[in-house]
């Protein structure tokens, strides 16, 4: 599957999708230990902060305040960056943003740009869209470049080659990158070396430069890119014109927000005091970096998250990716299941919001309701909620729901009636008890028919015993 | 190790009640009534007594989690009047009291029935987890029981994120005599059951429930406790599947157990 099948096509259903990764177990085996070690890491750097859940409270209030007024801040962040010397663009969704890009690199004759790794040009499917035109858009980001080589789709928010082991990428390597030395190991500092031999000549080449946006300053109209490997430095340094990519949902009010989101970021996602690079602009300065600075605010769908009383609250995600690391669900699937720029609990609420029910209505079902990904998420999205909103939403949604005649409606319209009617919940009881002898076999059922089957396809089901609890109760007073 | 992770949600310490109203749940009433029955042990035994409002019947967790939140409407009513003049309920199962206090709001809020929305403030505290209702309200440990047996004890997911109920499911059990209280490997991991999920993504749920049991069978215990019943039937039934040779209780069953017999009273 490529990265595009999210942008272009219907993805396959989550149950589907997920069953050719439950049965993979290379996949099964890195993600658990990945996940496993991350998790670890994270539970101890958080520990570290004694005033973590204040912290966790500052960085979701901030970004509530953000989104209330999020036209006001927009628009001022706009005029600071103008101020600054750059050039601000506004995209109402993927394919405007991508125009702007492509106008912008072919205006400065460019056929191959470089990229720092960036989830909003993923989700616009950027460098399909520049592939199109004529221009190669090279991924810099070690993952990100593991990824393109081996022609996949990421599979993490941060970690995007994580369903990947080293075996695995020093092969690719060893087939993928010209200068990669005869004798390549898979010791990760040989790997890394080869990539930044590969790496170094195109950075140096490039004359356009392309980043995502952690966060932009509506008052001073500073831009930042939060990242470990350096990269993401030489895209925005480099080349003589930098496009940089944000939604916009990334504004904060004032340079000294940052210093909650700078605590919080690092910490949740690579289980870090503090990031190997972060690098701060404003527009730009003679001598110094890019040239010419263009800022790309893209709805794309962010605009209905908004409206969405419940469901806004997505919108406060710093991409931390700290839900997915905790997720039962997700480490057991890994994220090409979930068919979206955004897997994990994170994704199972933001991609039906941002593409719609029909694309992604499986999604909001993909979770045990465990609650593990609010417990860690450092801006306090209360995922479960928003799931079970957004469930309501499908089913309202549903093929059949109109006429109310889709199966599970009828059945769970049946059901709710019973249970609201004391003699038909008995009568029910006894009904089960009843009509339940061919199932049973020494106590226990073994096989269900129909969508009851997957229960039994592994798990047994208790007989219903001879006598209720409210049965007891009766006799006993 | 389960640590006390949060304060409870539930009602601020007062003085101990002297009758509280059960809350059974309509799957404990129709699949696990020992559990029932266990809780009226337990309780009596304390000189605490135990009041059955025969009306009652679901929370309406199934159909709000599954997205049926306007089917759930009903339900929350009939709840409200069904315990409207208790002045403690207590249920055997951590994710249905974790649907009335942290869910009633949000379905009275969608009834628009400001009347319901304001008997859902009142009575939503009032309901408490079992092991709620012993540690904090009526300051018991050890309620006198005596099971001498292997034990590991899986703590479910709602009772520790929704309710916050941390460790105190393990006090009790610690304190029960000639207990051998195992400690669960990964226990905060959830077995992968989520209600209709357990259907709904057959394939991943047991996925979860695999490595769940594996931890179960390398404390090399022969009972696994919990304080839900819904999460110890997923267990259970692979448990039972495999042939494990371990049996699933709900806490309260422990806590009913005596030298002389689990119903002495």
């Amino acid at each position: 599957m490529s990265e595009t099948a999210a942008a272009h096509g219907t993805p396959e259903p989550f149950p589907q999708a997920a069953r050719a990764a439950l049965a993979d177990s290379q996949l099964r085996y890195n993600l658990s230990h990945a996940t496993h070690a991350i998790r670890v890491k994270r539970a101890a750097a958080v520990a570290e902060v004694p005033d973590w859940e204040a912290l966790r409270e500052a960085g979701r209030a901030l970004k509530e305040r953000v989104l209330r007024h999020l036209d006001d801040y927009l628009v001022a962040l706009e005029e600071s960056v103008q101020r600054a010397g750059g050039v601000v663009h506004w995209a109402r969704d993927a394919e405007e943003c991508n125009r702007i890009v492509g106008d912008i690199a072919l205006a400065h004759g460019a056929d191959e740009v470089v990229k720092a790794k960036s989830l909003t040009t993923e989700e616009t499917g950027l460098n399909e869209a520049l592939e199109a035109r004529g221009i190669r858009a090279w991924e810099t980001d070690l993952a990100q470049l593991i990824i393109q080589l081996s022609d996949d789709a990421p599979s993490h928010i941060l970690v995007p080659a994580i369903h990947k082991n080293r075996e695995q990428i020093r092969a690719l390597f060893a087939r993928e990158l010209p200068d990669a030395p005869p004798d390549l190991s898979d010791d990760p500092r040989e790997l890394a070396e080869a990539a930044r031999l590969h790496l170094r000549k195109l950075f140096l080449g490039a004359r356009v430069g392309i980043s995502g946006v952690n966060f932009a300053v509506a008052d001073t109209g500073t831009v930042s890119v939060v990242e470990s490997e350096g990269n993401g430095r030489m895209c925005t340094t480099l080349p003589e014109v930098l496009i940089s990519v944000m939604g916009i949902e990334k504004v904060i009010p004032t340079w000294e927000d940052l210093e909650v989101y700078l605590q919080l970021l690092p910490r949740s996602s690579t289980a870090e005091r503090m990031n190997p690079y972060t690098s701060l602009w404003t527009g730009v300065s003679e001598g110094d970096g890019p040239r010419e600075f263009h800022l790309v605010l893209l709805d794309n769908g962010r605009t209905n998250v908004l409206a969405d009383e419940i469901g806004r609250q997505a919108l406060n995600c710093i991409r931390c990716s700290a839900c997915l690391n905790v997720c039962p669900v997700y480490e057991r699937t890994g994220g090409h299941a979930y068919g979206s720029t955004y897997p994990g609990p994170i994704g199972a609420i933001l991609t039906p919001m941002l593409s719609g029910m029909t694309e992604a209505g499986s999604l909001p079902y993909a979770s045990s309701l465990c609650g593990a990904c609010y417990e860690v998420c450092p801006v306090k999205i209360n995922i479960p909620e928003v799931l079970v909103h957004l469930r309501q939403e499908e089913v309202a949604q549903a093929p059949g729901a109109r006429e109310r005649l889709a199966p599970e409606h009828v059945a769970m319209r049946a059901m709710a009636r019973v249970f609201a009617n004391r003699r038909l919940y008995e009568a029910a009881q006894r009904a089960g008890r009843l009509s339940q002898w061919p199932l049973v076999r020494d106590g226990a059922i073994r096989r269900l028919p129909g969508p009851l089957s997957g229960w039994t396809s592994a798990r047994d089901l208790p007989a219903v015993p001879p006598q209720s609890f409210r049965d007891w109760w009766r006799e006993r007073s | 190790m389960v640590d006390d992770v949060g304060l409870s949600a539930a009602a601020p310490a007062a003085a101990p009640p002297r009758r509280v109203s059960l809350f059974i749940t309509c799957f404990n009433d129709t699949m696990f009534p020992q559990t029932g029955r266990a809780v009226v042990t337990v309780l009596e035994r304390l000189g605490v007594g135990v009041d059955f409002p025969l009306e009652q019947t679901c929370c309406g967790q199934m159909h709000f989690n599954t997205g049926y939140a306007h089917e759930t409407i009903p339900l929350v009513r009939r709840f409200v009047d069904v315990f409207a003049e208790a002045e403690v309920v207590v249920s055997p199962s951590a994710s249905c009291v974790g649907m009335v206090r942290d869910y009633y709001a949000r379905v009275a809020q969608l009834s628009g029935d400001a009347g319901l929305a304001r008997e859902v403030a009142v009575i939503a505290p009032r309901v408490l987890e079992l092991s709620e209702l012993l540690i904090d309200r009526l300051g018991v440990e050890d309620v006198g029981a005596y099971f001498p047996h292997r034990v590991t004890y899986h703590p479910t997911c709602h009772s520790l994120r929704m309710l916050h109920v941390g460790d105190r499911p393990l006090r009790l059990l610690r304190a029960v005599g000639g207990i051998d209280v195992v400690e669960l490997p990964e226990a905060l991991q959830c077995c992968g059951f989520g209600g209709t999920f357990a259907v709904k993504n057959a394939d991943t749920s047991i996925a979860m429930l695999s490595d769940k049991v594996r931890t179960i069978l390398d404390t090399g215990a022969e009972v696994c406790a919990s304080a839900d019943n819904s999460c110890l039937m997923h267990i259970g039934g692979a448990l039972s599947r495999q042939r494990a040779g371990v049996r699933t209780m709900h806490l309260a069953e422990i806590l009913a157990e005596t030298k002389t017999g689990p119903e002495a009273a």
